[in-house]
């Protein structure tokens, strides 16, 4: 528990050293210049709120003509500072109508649809249930097109007779990714570790080869971020006459950059 | 022969699944080429009487850095029931899909101490030494209830009250347990890329150690630092 308590101390310092850092973190607006993306307001004014969000009061309006440095980024909220040294929040509308030197509108990707080709990773935790076991899924995809992805995925079935960890390599086919809701099919294969529970007489661990196929859809429910649900048949080649087969259903959320 | 039906068929619709992305389900947007104005000029037959000569400009993307991930260490303490209340030790990493919504992934180790009974029987050991490593993993996805500004002195500090769900797996006692993990947490952000938190989270399983199977509650409360990259 000392150790704990030492620790927190150094969390406690270190939050302390980075209040006291971010007290002379602010440089001057033509110092910099070249090393920010520069822009200038082209709408009849551009808003400057205390933090990243909707909620957050407006301290500074900028006005049209005048130039500001894009510092970073965080999701749909720019962190700006303006000629004379303040910094605030810009959002991305806002944004949108700013201009670089060159007088071309700032490129901003559009929010209204997934754009497959800037935006191709995918990554997800599911859970649910495999052949009677609970099952933990994370999983990283590609976009080919817009129709097509690959996917990558781990998992972990945790069940009263054995657990066991899968990987699987697939291919995913949605026919409406413009829709809402977008269904999907899938096809893969992959290899399975089964670990039969100690409690039981334990035979010894088996990794095998396996094969799926499903269907599920995904809902893209704000701006990159999805709430997915699927099912797969599961088909796992044996050394046995006969192969096994598992059906699995799972659901989870996923985000797309 | 019924496996060999099988992979036939999965055969099948791959090529099938593959087939259908060509087909045009959906309506795409081809960019029309807009025709250059200096091209149909010069073809024409009048000599022009100024020869222009424009060069395309090359556009370049400006290059924004974006900083939606975060990472971090966290200390603090586990309660696992029956077992006592232990040092723990973790590390995160989030990101920030929007304004409200981020997904986190937790990575967790803490050892547990004697249950009542092993230290009133004297002698009786349920676990081994090694048993008693408790490591979990989450996977959990968290909403910024209450963003807002804090003041100190006369200076401002964004923050977060948030509270977050998620599942993962907890390897306890020689066995491997379905968890689902409840939280709250609150993010104090300290500059642009350093933040504290302080996080409560209740890791649900379910144990059969003492006989009969039952669902347990285990309190972690940690302190942490993140940076934004």
């Amino acid at each position: 528990m000392r150790t704990v308590l030492k620790l927190a101390t150094l969390l406690i310092l270190a939050t302390a050293a980075g209040l006291a850092h971010s007290a002379d973190n602010r440089r001057h607006f033509d110092r910099d210049a070249g090393h920010y993306v520069e822009v200038s307001v082209a709408d009849p004014y551009l808003e400057l709120r205390t933090g990243p969000g909707r909620g957050y009061p407006v301290f500074r309006v900028i006005a049209r003509g005048e130039r500001v440095e894009i510092l970073f980024r965080r999701t749909d909220w720019f962190k700006v500072r303006d000629e004379h040294d303040t910094e605030g929040w810009a959002n991305v509308g806002n944004m949108r109508e700013t201009l670089l030197a060159s007088g071309a509108k700032l490129p901003l990707e559009d929010l209204s649809h997934r754009d497959f080709d800037n935006q191709p990773w995918e990554l997800g935790a599911l859970s649910g249930n495999f052949g009677g076991g609970n099952v933990n899924t994370a999983y990283l995809g590609y976009s080919l097109n817009e129709n097509l992805s690959t996917e990558f995925a781990v998992s972990q079935t945790l069940g009263h007779a054995s657990n066991s960890t899968m990987l699987t390599l697939g291919l995913t086919h949605s026919p409406r990714p413009d829709w809402r809701v977008a269904p999907f099919l899938d096809l893969g294969t992959g290899v399975v570790r089964i670990q039969p529970k100690a409690t039981i007489i334990a035979p010894p661990d088996r990794t095998q080869q396996i094969a799926f196929y499903g269907a599920g859809a995904k809902w893209y429910l704000t701006r990159r971020f999805i709430l997915r649900a699927d099912y797969r048949h599961y088909v796992i080649f044996t050394k046995l006459d006969s192969n096994e087969d598992r059906n699995e259903w799972k659901a989870g959320f996923a985000f797309f950059f | 022969m019924e496996s060999r039906i099988r992979v036939l068929f999965l055969i099948a619709c791959a090529l099938a699944l593959s087939g259908c992305s060509l087909w045009p389900f959906h309506h795409r947007k081809h960019a029309e080429e807009p025709v250059p104005v200096e091209a149909t000029a010069a073809d024409g037959a009048a000599p022009a009487v100024v020869d222009p000569t424009v060069r395309r400009r090359k556009i370049k993307t400006p290059h924004i850095k974006q900083s939606n991930f975060e990472i971090g260490p966290y200390v603090g303490t586990f309660s696992v029931e029956d077992f006592g209340v232990n040092p723990v030790y973790g590390a995160r990493l989030d990101y920030h899909i929007s304004e409200d919504f981020f997904a986190e992934a937790l990575l967790g180790r803490t050892n547990a101490g004697l249950t009542s009974y092993e230290r009133l029987s004297g002698g009786a050991q349920l676990l081994t030494n090694s048993q008693r490593v408790l490591t979990y993993y989450e996977l959990a996805f968290g909403y910024n209830l209450f963003p807002g500004e804090i003041f100190i002195g006369h200076r401002s500090f964004n923050s977060s009250l948030y509270v977050t769900g998620g599942f993962g797996g907890t390897h306890f006692a020689g066995d491997d347990r379905f968890t689902l993990g409840v939280g709250a947490g609150y993010r104090l952000l300290l500059n642009n890329w350093l933040a504290a938190h302080v996080d409560v989270r209740d890791h649900i399983f379910d144990i059969d150690l003492l006989g009969s199977n039952k669902t347990t509650h285990n309190l972690e409360t940690n302190l942490g630092v993140t940076v934004f990259f």
